[in-house]
């Protein structure tokens, strides 16, 4: 029986989730990148109420962790429900306790992974295989799929192989290479999964469940005298796996037509030269053998798919009698191992195989062992030719790296760069666009359409750079008459769509066009004027190669048919009519089925503005006479400027351009130490308007700086005879203060760096008064400002900074402190970045931060370029990350570190008081203060301490000198977001916040995991909608700031900088100052609310305002008669809550979907909000220290 | 006491209809309307901008962020069935439909012409009976001439008509050059009724903030006087329906109407005022009046102070201006402020 498949287009994220959610009752999940989206897809087709294989709809929780989604399941299948879950990484070390306990107890489940890497000397949320290997010895089976087809496909192998023979299954795939690969695919119908899962074998399972009515007890504590044998008793569970699986294999290529084996071999029959590898670098490593064979090799590939238990048989089975060499690729590292996890399989699996007689005496193949792949790096055919020739030498090397460039260990093998074994019949299109214009999503309609509408195959991987505001996109597709297995990116493309005119300066794009291949551009300057305003580079590469190119300008016909700066529907019409994968015709109205099918819901306007943008399109698409020669004569400029440190030129530069695959080995810092104030360096021109300063109008409040998220806009004040150097339009004006004269004042804006938020000219209160559309700042276009406003702001850098003693805790007296996080890669308007900003402002040049993972630790320190930065002294914030779930016990460590240090320094320092003077040992052991005089005295107190040093021949002086700078207090922070403190890293910060020690905790709360995409965590609001809690959230958020107050003894606040951003200047100085535990928890405004982000400082007012946000500082050290420990610093609720959650996205859905199940929440909150408020003011009561008279009296 | 009326081809038992408002919204004060004797609802208009700014926003605040990160390819949950205001403005059509008996007349308010035109069919797929067409439109471009503007507003016309199969009567602004002439073509072009007039809600102003408030005034009876006006002079000319609107607060202002050629009077601010059971007595009142007065049925009444059949035409023309300029020199003696109305 051979069921006819339906086919389909997607990734493997949704073809596995599909499978999982039919075989599924209940799941405990947790969002971890890159297998969030399994999740989201079940949740999705949860609160639809999709039913399962049998009729019931599967019910889902989301867990604070990893570790607490891997609980919930042990206790949902200890329960007797079908469950699954999915995750990766770190994730899944989180999982590895109760792993273990369910694998101990053998409750069947599948634990879906998509493989990525650990984090280690940096994090990655890229492909390899670091954790699912970490995970090798639980004792879990363990699955591999190499492609979209194999990983839906062993989904439903795993899930029915689990309930047939009680042992657990992990069946991972790629992270993103395969989870986020698009493919066309044949569907598994419910019929098929029914024919797979036996219902005998989910009664046997239902009729072992934990149950009061026939009670077993279950986790009992075992002694020396029983544990051992109970441990094996396992065994023949596990001696069943490999048959039952090949079973099911059997049975399943009966139902689809699709063979699968436990190990498949692919190649010569009988090769010489066999790679074992697992996962999608197979699919890879195929295509390459199967073109060595047809040039007369004998080459061969062994795919591991079931990796756990390993079957001797089997493997040897698989593996041809033939070969004599074998390279076992394995994508993860294990330092200090005789080899990686498979290599050591193989070899062992070869020496049982031969003293057991099960080999031939004639095959005694040489093993080696490579590493590829880590991280998501490429792994090529030309890569897998560069083993296969390895292979044939006479002595083939071991423990090499494929892939990189290894000259300090000299373990790379070399591979041809240009080699390309591509079919003349597959259509390779690479598409350069940016995440805001829409590309990707128009390229996945145009493979759904290749891919549903002809009988083509298709593929889709979609690479992105790791800015959020700004980000470009990489778009890799491929067409063809076969199914589609190689799994890395185009090379050779025939077909190059460069969306965004920008990046011909920014990066090599044509490098990836195949000679005579078509360019089609968006620009502004027409057919006739395009070849002249292209760099030389570009044109050399378009004549050499013979390159044909088409030019629109999308932006015009996006503007003049509504589309706005989406020119993505524009560009697709393009390339179906240049390509010519389809008829012109066929094409268009393909694309409008598409666009009705996704916009339809959008609205009827929508869907006629994109239709009218596809009939307006060919008409302005051209095609561009190449001249014979290059003769251009501006040039591509350098990633990065001549005046650059020599890092950045020789390491930020490279991976600027796109170029970090060349980097060698010894480019990189051993330990993943990166230098700080690299994002000085990468001018990214974002903005298209950015603001223009009326120094007349001007109020000089500063307000517009402490707001900007990117501090690309600054003020400073400044004596007036620095102006004689100044540039012709730099702008200043007299500065306005009671106590500083005669001084100039300019507010100056850093005009590359600028992402156009607008935020400032929000914030700014100065209107002209016979103009009031007029204010002191007011937005245009950056291009014509550009080249002045890089001179000004390169002249205001220089200006010098006041004096830092000078600094009080106000808005206007911070903001002329330098930031020392700048030019990040947060989103437009982003409302995180302000509070760091002003964190650095404070204290950043004794500052350690601790950063939980998440956003702030993707704009904070994800590379190429890092916006952490220094001073002119060259201090700055001690960043670091650490993990997601660990941060708040991280930075107590920090603090204990620091402390130590002091407390050292201090010993030695007594010890060495003799010769160093006694006047100065006191004096630094009264100077450890956070005041700036205090600090800058000591400083310099220390200055002198290392002079002295010098002179003294003693080993306590050189111990000292090591430490002589923790003489000075330094400042210990904690950040991150709500997911890591009121979630997944909540109990670590319950025990800091009782700990006692001087660390201060911000928590930007956005109210939802943000990076991974908006999913719900306990920080969500009542009636907002996010994933995971489509329907609207049914509970309040929890109260971290009063549950973190109940503690009694840590100083607490909550802020709004959009609402009143005194308290919050206020707020954060006090919590520094508070010898003990402070939390902060901050309201940061977010794209994952759904509104546009110039509108975040109105709504952090109306959340306020609303008394959604109350306002408040806490201070359990007041301790005056009538002070209010408890200050309250917003007033009672003054407009209705409504007010403020009408406008954001995340509650009109619900809203918009649910409208009485809205009105409901709508209402419990508002009445939540008024209680909420009133409890505080009773807490303001009853905690205020009583007065000595009251007290008296009564 | 015969107060039925045909409008817009519907059969209604009084000529009273509370008018386009936020009445319409809640199902408790549409039904409370009917049991007043409300012989159909006018639901509050749909916005053209509405329409396209709720696409547009939704647009820009979800589809911006959509794939352009590796770890999140949206930001917010995927709702399938997200409705957009007009789908709950459908729904309402149709819950009214559910709950009451009458008729009721949807309300679209749109200038130029777009994908939002769309929404007459589902309207009327929606359940109802009649549209009023609510042209709302501000002229602020020194290039666009009247008439530039009054053939966009027949165009926008045209293409809602043949959307639709059900009556479309246009609701207009008093403020144009020649209305006669403009209400005549609208009426050659296939417009069932003219509603008179849209009360154009006047921006004012905050001399603290250097800001332009918008605060929403209710209706003021003198402004009733503009409406009589031109009932009078169009139902002299036209054979399209009418209905009046704005300032109608007493069945007095009823009957007034009626006789200055209305097929229909329209109430809001009143019924905002002094809730839906206000329109019961105002119904009352004009069938008193009828009895008391010795009419039998509307017909009678209808326009019969009108341009053509009034007794001093020339009231409702220039003279009268003169007249009017003169009598209130001698109501205030020629300076300061005229006695208040009371």
């Amino acid at each position: 029986m051979k069921s006819s498949a339906l086919k389909a287009t997607l990734d493997a994220n949704e073809a596995v989730a599909a499978v999982a959610y039919a075989l599924t009752e209940t799941l405990a999940i947790y969002p971890i990148t890159p297998s969030s989206p399994m999740a989201e897809f079940c949740d999705e087709w949860s609160a639809k109420n999709q039913p399962n294989l049998w009729g019931s709809v599967p019910r889902m929780v989301e867990m604070q962790s990893e570790g607490g989604a891997a609980g919930a399941l042990h206790g949902m299948l200890q329960a007797g429900t079908m469950s699954t879950s999915f995750t990766a990484s770190q994730g899944l070390l989180l999982m590895i306790p109760n792993l273990y306990k369910i694998t101990g107890e053998l409750l069947p489940f599948v634990l879906h992974v998509t493989a990525r890497t650990l984090a280690t000397h940096a994090l990655s949320i890229f492909g390899d295989h670091s954790d699912v290997m970490a995970c090798r010895q639980i004792g879990m089976a363990m699955l591999a799929s190499a492609s979209v087809q194999e990983a839906q496909d062993m989904a439903a192998i795993a899930h029915a192989a689990t309930l047939r023979t009680r042992v657990p299954f992990m069946h991972f795939f790629d992270g993103f290479r395969t989870s986020h690969e698009v493919g066309k695919i044949d569907l598994i119908g419910h019929d098929i999964l029914r024919a797979l899962v036996k219902e005998e074998d989910v009664a046997a399972f239902r009729e072992r469940a934990l149950t009061p009515d026939a009670p077993v007890l279950r986790g009992s504590a075992q002694n020396p005298d029983t544990f051992f044998q109970a441990r094996e008793a396992c065994n023949p569970f596990y001696a069943l796996v490999p048959g039952a699986v090949e079973e099911l294999l059997a049975e399943f290529a009966r139902l689809t037509g699709r063979h699968y084996r436990l190990f498949d071999y692919e190649g010569n029959p009988q090769a010489e030269q066999v790679i074992v590898m697992i996962g999608s670098g197979a699919e890879t490593a195929t295509e390459c053998s199967a073109w060595l064979n047809a040039h007369d090799k004998k080459t061969g590939v062994l795919k591991v798919r079931l990796f756990r238990p390993w079957s001797l048989q089997h493997f040897i089975a698989a593996l041809p009698e033939t070969v004599r060499a074998i390279a076992v690729l394995d994508r993860t590292k294990e330092p200090g191992a005789i080899g990686e996890p498979l290599y050591q399989d193989v070899v062992t699996a070869l020496a049982e195989a031969r003293s057991l007689g099960l080999l031939p005496r004639s095959c005694d193949p040489v093993v080696v062992g490579g590493r590829f792949g880590l991280s998501s790096k490429e792994f090529t055919p030309a890569m897998a030719k560069a083993v296969f020739e390895e292979l044939e030498t006479e002595a083939p090397r071991n423990h090499f790296t494929i892939g990189i460039m290894d000259d300090v260990s000299g373990t790379s093998l070399d591979w041809d760069r240009e080699w390309d074994i591509e079919p003349d019949d597959v259509t390779r299109a690479v598409f350069y666009g940016l995440g805001s214009d829409g590309t990707v999503g128009a390229n996945k309609n145009t493979i759904k359409i290749i891919g549903e509408e002809t009988d083509n195959f298709a593929q889709g991987y979609f690479v992105y750079d790791s800015k959020k505001a700004g980000a470009v996109t990489i778009s890799h597709l491929r067409f063809g008459p076969r199914p589609i297995r190689s799994t890395y990116l185009v090379s050779h493309a025939n077909f190059v769509g460069v969306h965004q005119w920008e990046f011909f300066d920014r990066l090599d794009i044509l490098d990836v066009a195949a000679p005579g291949a078509v360019v089609l551009i968006n620009a502004v300057h027409g057919p006739d004027n395009l070849w002249a305003a292209l760099p030389v580079e570009a044109q050399q590469t378009i004549v050499e190669h013979k390159l044909r190119v088409f030019t629109i300008d999308g932006y015009k016909v996006a503007r003049e048919t509504g589309m706005g700066a989406r020119v993505n529907t524009i560009m697709q019409t393009c390339f179906f009519a240049i390509s010519g994968v389809l008829p012109r015709e066929e094409a268009i109205a393909h694309i409008k089925k598409a666009i009705e099918k996704t916009y339809a819901r959008k609205g009827p306007e929508v869907v006629e503005k994109n239709f009218a943008a596809v009939d307006a399109t060919l008409a302005s698409l051209h095609e561009v006479t190449v001249p014979l020669s290059a003769d251009g004569l501006r040039h591509r400029p350098p990633p990065v400027p001549e005046e650059a440190p020599e890092f950045v030129k020789r390491i930020t530069g490279v991976m600027l351009a796109g170029q970090g695959d060349l980097l060698p080995v010894s480019a990189f810092p051993v330990d993943g130490s990166w230098p700080l104030g690299t994002t000085q360096w990468e001018k990214r021109n974002i903005a298209q308007e950015i603001p223009v300063w009326d120094e007349n109008l001007c109020i000089q409040c500063n307000k517009c700086v402490l707001v900007c998220p990117h501090a690309a806009i600054r003020a400073r004040y400044y004596e007036t005879d620095v102006l004689a150097s100044a540039p012709a339009t730099f702008k200043s004006v007299t500065f306005r203060s009671p106590t500083l004269k005669g001084l100039k004042y300019t507010v100056q804006v850093a005009p590359e760096d600028c992402t156009g938020c607008t935020l400032c000219v929000q914030v700014c209160p100065a209107k002209d008064k016979s103009n009031p559309r007029h204010k002191a700042l007011d937005m245009a276009p950056q291009l014509p400002l550009r080249d002045a406003e890089r001179v000004n702001y390169r002249f205001f850098l220089g200006l010098p900074e006041p004096d830092r003693k000078l600094i009080k805790a106000e808005v206007k007296a911070t903001q002329f402190y330098q930031p020392l996080i700048e030019y990040s890669g947060a989103c437009a308007g982003c409302g995180e970045t302000p509070y760091l900003k002003l964190l650095t402002q404070l204290f950043g040049d004794r500052l350690f931060i601790a950063n939980a993972t998440g956003c702030s630790s993707i704009y904070g320190g994800n590379l190429p370029t890092t916006p952490y930065t220094t001073n002119r002294d060259g201090r700055g914030p001690a960043w670091s990350n650490s993990l997601f779930e660990d941060n708040a016990e991280y930075g107590l460590g920090l603090r204990v570190a620091v402390d130590k240090h002091h407390e050292s320094a201090v010993e030695l320092l007594q010890l060495l008081a003799p010769q160093v003077g006694e006047v100065l040992v006191t004096e630094l052991l009264g100077g450890y203060a956070g005041d700036e005089a205090t600090l800058e005295a000591q400083r310099a107190r220390v200055m002198t301490l290392r002079e002295k040093l010098r002179d003294v021949q003693d080993i306590t002086a050189r111990r000292l000198e090591l430490i002589a700078d923790y003489l000075v207090k330094k400042s210990v922070w904690i950040v991150g977001g709500d997911g890591w403190a009121y979630d997944i890293g909540f109990g670590g910060l319950d025990h800091v916040l009782w700990s006692g020690r001087d660390v201060n905790i911000l928590v930007m709360d956005t109210e939802v995991y943000s990076n991974t995409g908006g999913q719900s965590s306990k920080a969500t609001p009542m009636g907002a909608a996010a994933k995971f809690a489509v329907s609207g959230k049914a509970l309040p958020k929890k109260d971290l700031a009063l549950y973190a107050m109940m503690n009694g003894t840590a100083y607490v606040a909550r802020v709004a900088f959009g609402s009143k951003d005194g308290q919050t200047v206020q707020a954060l100085t006090e919590a520094e100052q508070f010898p003990g535990v402070s939390l902060v928890v901050a309201y940061s405004h977010c794209i994952a609310h759904g509104y546009g982000m110039q509108f975040g400082l109105e709504q952090q007012k109306l959340a306020v305002d609303s008394g959604y946000w109350p306002l408040f500082r806490f201070n359990p050290l007041r301790d005056q008669p009538g002070d209010e420990r408890l200050k309250l610093d917003s007033p009672a609720p003054k407009v209705p809550l409504e007010k403020y959650t009408a406008n954001e996205m995340r509650y009109r859905i619900v809203e918009r979907s649910q409208p009485e199940r809205a009105r409901a929440l709508q209402e419990a909150a508002q009445q939540q909000v008024r209680e909420h408020y009133k409890l505080y003011e009773r807490l303001r009561d009853v905690m205020k220290v009583s007065d000595v008279d009251t007290e008296e009296t009564i | 006491m015969d107060l039925t009326t045909e409008y817009l081809g519907l059969k209604l038992k009084n000529p009273l209809l509370p008018g386009a408002s936020p009445l319409s919204d809640d199902l408790d004060t549409v039904r409370r309307l009917e049991d007043a004797g409300a012989p159909a609802i006018i639901m509050r208009s749909l916005f053209e901008e509405q329409l396209i700014m709720e696409e547009q926003a939704t647009l820009e605040d979800v589809n911006l962020h959509e794939f352009s990160s590796p770890e999140a390819a949206s930001y917010l949950p995927n709702i399938a069935d997200f409705a957009f205001g007009s789908d709950e403005y459908l729904k309402q059509i149709a819950q009214i439909k559910q709950v009451t008996e009458i008729p009721v007349i949807a309300s679209l308010n749109g200038t130029t012409l777009g994908g939002w035109v769309h929404h007459a069919r589902l309207i009327q797929e929606a359940g109802a009976d009649a549209l009023e067409l609510n042209t709302y439109f501000l002229p602020t471009n020194l290039l666009r001439t009247s008439k530039d503007i009054e053939d966009q507003i027949i165009e926008v016309f045209r293409a809602v008509r043949n959307k639709v199969d059900i009556p479309v009567a246009v609701k207009l602004s008093p403020y144009f050059s020649a209305l006669p002439h403009f209400a005549s073509q609208l009426q050659r072009v296939g417009a069932d009724g003219l509603v008179l007039f849209n009360r154009f809600y006047q921006p004012d102003l905050d001399p603290e903030s250097l800001d332009i408030k918008i605060t929403l005034q209710l209706s003021d009876p003198y402004e009733l006087r503009l409406r009589l006006r031109w009932l009078a002079i169009l139902s002299a000319h036209l054979h399209l329906d009418l209905s009046a609107t704005g300032g109608v607060h007493t069945g007095l202002d009823v009957i007034k109407a009626i006789m200055a050629g209305a097929t229909t009077v329209q109430m809001v601010s009143a019924l905002l005022r002094h809730g839906p059971e206000h329109f019961r007595q105002v119904l009352e009142f004009l069938g008193h009046w009828m009895s008391e007065h010795e009419y039998e049925n509307l017909e009678q009444l209808r326009g019969s102070l009108n341009l053509k059949t009034g007794p001093d035409p020339s009231a409702f023309e220039r003279a009268n201006y003169m007249k009017m300029l003169l009598s209130w020199r001698k109501m205030t003696h020629g300076f300061g402020i005229p006695p208040q109305q009371s």
